[in-house]
């Protein structure tokens, strides 16, 4: 059924047509949508016995979950940002332990400072805990992403990261597709735990491993996630079928025959890339692009195959690795490696910083003539910078930056005193 | 309620009594038992904690026609009983972080009342520090919102499992890896740390008690009065730690005693957040008995002053807890 | 269920970890001597036969009663308990009560009708002299063991001293004849009024292949006091045997002066209260605290009006006066003469001043030697220096007590069982004592002990009727169920449930514990909290 909806209230009721048997969560901005939602349909009797548990912390939700998974329910939570950070003792522990939880992300920057805005700051951090992170650029893709992943997770016994970005999508009204109960029964078994807590059935979960084995239980996460790259296509393929809607492409090229010049990056921000690809194609440029769905496992292959007609390649990303640069572009070069092909990082976005279209033209058109620094921090305000690290130079004073740049933009002066 | 026999040669003070009625009886006393925590774990000699848990665990198995699951924190308990790729548990048992064990227990007992098995019951436990310092936030949100928990809180005083440091269970006075006995004031600070049984009780949770490996008596009706609440619940059982106390093995028990006897271990049980009964203490001792055979108190046995203090709180919780009454008077 | 690799593990797997290799020191189950069980000069089995009573298993408590001893109704009146002297209880509150108990069993099986029954028939003959406590154990003894055994007894009735020295009041006849009567029932033949001079011939000519002879001491010892008219004097022993023998009672008179300091003594002077004396005085040398008899008969004598004349000698008799001198002590203890006197009036002097042994026709017997006073010496065997012929009780050095005669009956029986069958006996290896400092006091409850009633005074200045009353079954079972089980597991279950590693095994109601050396890691928890003493820690084998 088609509805004019907010992403959260979307994926709200996407992840209740999953039938999950227990929510828990922990109000964080932009997620807070999505679980209040959740516990106002919990609540309504809308999910039958569904246990919404509203816990003291992001570290208690996915707590909650895991031992709610550990007792055999499907469980799910949402967080983003500083909840993700909080919870991510047990984001390990969750996948350690193989529990198929679903977790939507709504991708929101990493303070200090603090900022509710979006970029992928959090889901990178969580990016090797051993979680499958899936991307979606829209907020119908969101949707469909929560559908395909409860089955993957329960399916592979690993968790699922649903990422989409705050406020871009989360807070987006668009028009949106929303399953029947029917389409989703008829997609999505009933969980059946691999393992559980049963008293009929005893077993001792989360046992200490030495250097012995703990190897190989890594390797064997390891594996699942390599597993998960012959699962996913064929869970997107199943979505197909059942829903009539091509949605989970782990890899997504747009316009790449002939391409000389491919942008590849992940979630929301493909839309406005296809638009400047797009424009840029109408003035015959040689260009097209690539969205990454999942960005764990790293479709290494499929990338690479994607990407193998390009002469260059032009990462866009909303994070950055300090003192490093781009992450998204650190793993397409791996995909990439052995092949001549240069790989150009943008780093967009942080913050919330938006991505103007012309902004991204003028960066694409800079690296197709190869004059691009590498990384390229999109619309760097390069003025204030410059000052703050001239006046650095000449204070050697430590200090929160940002509070320093709001000093010198004059914007907090007053109040800081 | 431990109801004391009064005489039949031992009454209730021994684990059994081939005299007493079997139903007057300890788990602990039958051959049925389920030792929940069986042999082969990879405790200290003379481990109270092991010890503990095993008195509680099954307790709480008869209690609950051994349909129950037991989530629990890191800690020695945890590391000694579930190395791979053996386990010592043999009830349905999980280990998923240091700080979380509430919280996963919570989750497990939505889990159950959405699958319609509310009958399963949900047992949580950890050691003081995974209790009352790291986990003490879950443990409290568990409370605050009543989930159909019991949780146990096995307080050997210190984080044995990382080689003895200091928890805000610590005694004054103790010598732990990071409260050495060195300086002007050797050992832990006095007026510093926090009492959970009390925290718990502002809750105002159904069921709070506190016991002790020396009473398994009045140990295991705790238990067994716990698990016959719903609700949130909470016991917190004193289990001495050889190692850490630098004391005898073989002596765990009497340790676990005096700390009773001397009432620096007030044994007490709360419901709805008021004390409902105390346990009466046999026959005073002096804090010295109690703190002697500690190595980590050795230096206290020297200052007066400290001495005198740890007496000071020994006769305050003998005051609070109106521990001297006698059993009739219970 | 599809476990994951290595993080999910199987419930119960640690079995395969054999914990026991950490050991150094391993406990182990022994049982230590009680100290009643010590004391015992019956050698009873007292922890043992408590435990059965503590379960309200009377009759299993009194089949272990009698293996050592076949009169409890007796020695539960009459012996002197030094178990109780000696019993850790007495370290907490007060000692156990043993002796109550132990009547208290002895009665049940009197009432009950409880029997034992002898082995199979030997077809070796023993000869016993004397059906006194030492050859009436003897006779006991020898005869479960299916020896035939015939007692040759002097006078006209089986007991000797039990019956006619310790008076009714302490040991109701009725008692003493159930329980002789239950010996005689086994198979024994007591040939009453045969007193034996020749014992060469038991055994040369009469067939028997071993005499024990426990002829007890019954001469009254004598004392010279100077006398110009002597009035009535007796001895006490003859005083006390004509009381039994039911002739008219011997006419003593309205003041009675008892001459001497043990419990003849007493006894004589509350006898002679019963037969109507106004006054029975008692002349004793030295002070209280010196004096032989117990102190719980001086109480009850007391308490029926006897009177003493402490650190007091009669200097001389004059007719019916008597010239006291009063004596003092000096620094070792000795009374020593004052030179101060007094007069007393009296109209009989009872002699209570001891006995000695009847043992001249020994003196035929080759190698028998002899001590002061004709006490026959005995070995370690308890036979004396002729082969076969094995002596015990008062007639041999020892204390002269009802139960010493009925542990030397039972020595006795168990050399000349082995000497019969040509070989020795050695007794068992004795076990560590289990003295309080293996007591785990804590775990008792509190619980003062029971009092015996006692007959009205009235009656006990009137009448034979005994003095000291029993307990019902619910305080025998109280006083039963404070003793502590010195050094012997009670199954408290407390090794068992302290256990940090459920290494003990219980085995079952009363087949106790054991360790499970795999998993022991030697903690030593169980033997610090074991009550009562029964597990030791001992070093770990190389
Ligand atoms: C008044 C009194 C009170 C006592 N009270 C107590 C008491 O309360 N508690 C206690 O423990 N002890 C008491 N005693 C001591 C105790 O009675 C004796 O120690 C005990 O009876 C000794 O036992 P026995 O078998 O050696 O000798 P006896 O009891 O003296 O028995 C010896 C028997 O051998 C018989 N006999 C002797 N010569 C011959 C022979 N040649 N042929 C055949 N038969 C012979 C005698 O007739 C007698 O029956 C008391 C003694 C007296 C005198
Ligand atoms: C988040 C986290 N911090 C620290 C640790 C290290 N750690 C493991 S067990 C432990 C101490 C446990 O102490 P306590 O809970 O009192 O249990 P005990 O070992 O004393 O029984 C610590 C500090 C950890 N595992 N996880
Ligand atoms: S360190 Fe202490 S708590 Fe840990 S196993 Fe040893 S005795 Fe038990
Ligand atoms: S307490 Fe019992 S075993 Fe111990 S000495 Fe007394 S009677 Fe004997
Ligand atoms: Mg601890």
């Amino acid at each position: 059924m088609l509805k004019q909806i907010e992403g959260s209230r979307a994926v709200a009721e996407a992840v209740a047509l999953a039938r999950p048997q227990v929510i828990s969560a922990y109000p964080i901005t932009p997620q807070t949508h999505i679980v209040e939602d959740l516990s106002a349909i919990v609540k309504r009797g809308g999910l039958g016995a569904c246990e919404f548990v509203n816990v003291e912390s992001e570290f208690a939700a996915l707590s909650c979950v895991i031992g709610a998974s550990a007792a055999g329910a499907r469980a799910y939570t949402a967080t983003a940002s500083q909840g993700l950070l909080f919870m991510a003792e047990a984001v390990y522990n969750a996948s350690g332990m193989g529990f198929p939880i679903v977790m939507t992300v709504g991708n929101r920057a990493i303070g200090a400072p603090i900022n509710i805005w979006n970029d992928h700051s959090d889901s990178m951090s969580m990016a090797d805990s051993g979680w499958i992170q899936l991307h979606a650029e829209t907020n119908q893709e969101a949707v469909d992403l929560h559908i395909i992943a409860f089955r993957l997770a329960e399916q592979l016994s690993v968790p699922v990261m649903v990422c989409m970005d705050g406020f871009i999508l989360t807070h987006a009204y668009e028009r949106v597709d929303i399953h029947t109960q029917a389409q989703v029964d008829a997609y999505l078994p009933p969980f059946e735990p691999v393992q559980m807590l049963d008293p009929d059935e005893p077993v001792t979960m989360g046992a200490m491993v030495g250097p012995e084995a703990f190897m190989e239980v890594r390797y064997l996460s390891h594996h699942k996630q390599l597993q998960a790259l012959e699962v996913i296509p064929q869970l997107v393929d199943e979505f197909r079928a059942q829903f009539g809607r091509s949605s989970g492409a782990m890899v997504a090229p747009y316009r790449t025959d002939n391409a000389q010049t491919v942008v590849v990056a992940l979630g929301s921000v493909n839309g406005t890339i296809k638009d400047v690809v797009d424009d840029m194609r109408a003035q015959g440029a040689c260009i097209g692009s690539v969205k990454i769905g999942a960005f764990r496992p790293f479709p290494l292959a499929q990338i690479r195959e994607a990407l193998a007609g390009a002469s260059r390649v032009i990462v866009v990303e909303k994070d950055l690795a300090l003192g490093l640069g781009g992450i998204v572009a650190s793993n397409v070069r791996m995909a990439l490696r052995g092949l001549p092909t240069p790989v150009y990082t943008i780093i967009a976005g942080l913050g919330g910083r938006p991505i103007p279209k012309a902004s991204l033209h003028k960066a694409f058109d800079g690296a197709m003539r190869d004059e691009i620094e590498d990384p390229l921090f999109l619309d760097l305000d390069h003025k204030v910078i410059d000052r703050e690290l001239a006046r650095m130079k000449e204070k050697r004073r430590s200090g929160p930056i940002a509070e320093n740049i709001l000093r010198e933009m004059g914007l907090v002066g007053h109040k800081l005193g | 309620m431990t109801q004391r026999v009064r005489f039949y040669q031992t009454g209730t003070f021994t684990i059994g009594n081939r005299l007493l009625d079997p139903e007057k009886r300890t788990v602990q006393a039958t051959q049925e038992r389920s030792n929940s925590l069986t042999s082969g774990h990879r405790a200290c000699q003379g481990c109270g904690e092991a010890l503990g848990a095993r008195y509680a665990v099954d307790a709480a198995m008869r209690a609950c026609g051994d349909n129950l699951v037991c989530v629990n924190a890191t800690g020695c308990l945890e590391v000694f009983s579930t190395p791979y790729p053996e386990s010592s548990w043999q009830v349905p048992w999980i280990h998923s972080l240091f700080g979380n064990a509430p919280a996963v227990a919570s989750g497990v007992a939505a889990a159950l009342r959405a699958r319609g098995k509310s009958a399963t019951r949900v047992i949580a436990q950890g050691g003081d520090g995974g209790t009352v310092d790291i986990g003490f936030g879950c443990l409290s949100g568990m409370f605050e919102r009543n989930d159909d928990v019991l949780y146990i809180c096995y307080d050997n005083e210190a984080y044995m499992n990382t080689g003895v440091q200091r928890s805000s269970r610590t005694p004054p006075g103790a010598r732990t890896a990071t409260t050495q006995a060195v300086g002007e004031h050797p050992g832990n600070s006095f007026n510093q740390g926090k009492n959970p049984a009390l925290i718990a009780m502002a809750h105002e949770i159904p069921y709070v008690a506190t016991a002790s490996v020396a009473d398994l008596h009045d140990l295991e009706d705790k238990i067994t009065r716990a698990m016959s609440i719903s609700g949130a619940r909470y016991v917190h059982i004193h289990v001495p730690c050889p190692l850490g106390w630098g004391a005898q093995p073989c002596e765990t028990i009497k340790l676990a005693r005096l700390a009773v006897e001397t009432g620096l271990f007030p044994l007490y049980e709360a419901v709805d957040g008021e004390i409902v009964k105390a346990t009466p203490i046999r026959s005073q001792r002096p804090v010295a008995e109690y703190l002697g055979p500690q190595r980590r108190l050795a230096h206290v046995m020297k200052d007066e002053e400290a001495l005198a203090a740890i007496q000071a709180m020994a006769d305050r919780n003998i005051r609070r807890f109106n521990l001297l009454k006698t059993d009739a008077e219970a | 269920m599809d476990k994951p690799f290595a993080i999910t593990l199987d419930i119960g797997t640690s079995l395969a970890n054999h914990t026991g290799s950490w050991r150094t020191q391993r406990p182990v189950y022994i049982h230590r001597l009680p100290p009643c069980n010590d004391a015992c000069p019956a050698g009873e089995n007292v922890q043992g036969w408590l435990q059965r009573a503590e379960e309200g298993d009377y009759e299993g408590a009194w089949r272990v009663l009698v293996r050592d001893n076949p009169m409890p109704g007796v020695h539960g009146r009459v012996c002197y308990h030094p178990c109780e002297n000696a019993c850790n209880r007495g370290q907490i509150d007060t000692t156990v009560g043993i002796h109550a108990v132990e009547r208290f069993l002895g009665d049940e099986a009197l009432k009950k009708g409880w029997v034992t029954e002898p082995a199979p028939e030997t077809g070796k003959r023993i000869a016993i002299i004397g059906a006194g406590p030492s050859g009436l154990s003897a006779a006991w003894h020898l005869r479960l063991m299916g020896h035939e055994v015939v007692i040759f007894e002097a006078g006209p009735m089986a007991g000797g001293m039990m019956r006619f020295g310790i008076p009714k009041y302490r040991l109701p006849r009725d008692i003493l004849d159930g329980e002789i009567k239950r010996i005689t029932g086994l198979g024994v033949d007591i040939r009453l009024n045969e007193k034996i001079e020749n014992i060469e011939k038991l055994l040369k000519s009469d067939g028997y292949n071993a005499v024990f002879v426990a002829i007890g001491a019954h001469l009254a010892r004598r004392t010279e006091i100077p006398a110009r008219d002597a009035g009535r004097i007796l001895d006490a022993v003859s005083v006390l045997e004509d009381v039994e023998a039911g002739a008219p009672p011997p006419l003593l008179g309205r003041r009675v002066i008892v001459y001497g300091g043990g419990n003849t003594a007493l006894d004589t002077a509350r006898t002679a209260k019963r037969l109507g004396a106004k006054e029975a005085l008692i002349v004793y040398r030295r002070n209280r605290e010196q004096m032989p008899a117990h102190e719980f008969e001086m109480e009850e004598a007391l308490e029926e009006g006897v009177m003493v004349k402490w650190l007091s000698t009669i200097k001389e008799i004059d007719h019916d006066t008597f010239k006291i001198e009063k004596m003092q002590l000096d620094e070792k203890g000795w009374p020593q003469p004052t030179g101060e006197f007094e007069e007393i009036e009296a109209d009989t002097l009872i002699l209570a001043l001891g006995q000695v042994t009847d043992s001249g026709f020994l003196q035929k017997l080759d190698g028998v030697e002899f001590d002061r006073n004709g006490v026959v010496k005995v070995d370690e065997r308890m036979m004396t220096g002729y082969r076969g012929v094995f002596a015990g009780g008062d007639m041999v050095p020892a204390e002269r007590t009802v139960t010493n005669a009925t542990g030397h009956g039972k020595q006795a029986a168990r050399h000349i069982n082995a000497y019969v069958n040509g070989e020795t006996w050695q007794p068992g290896e004795r076990h560590e004592l289990a003295g309080f400092e293996y007591i785990n006091k804590w775990y008792y409850t509190d619980a003062p002990h029971s009092v015996q009633g006692v007959l009205d005074m009235a009656r006990r200045q009137s009448s034979f009727h005994e003095v000291v009353q029993g307990l019902d079954e619910t305080n025998a079972l109280y006083e039963a169920r404070r003793c502590l089980s010195c050094g012997n597991c009670f199954e408290c279950d407390n090794c068992y449930g302290m256990c940090p590693d459920n290494a003990v095994k219980k085995l079952g109601p009363s087949k106790g514990f054991a360790f499970d050396y795999d998993f022991c890691k030697g903690c030593g928890l169980c033997a610090t909290e074991c009550p009562c003493g029964a597990i030791r820690m001992e070093p770990e084998p190389e």
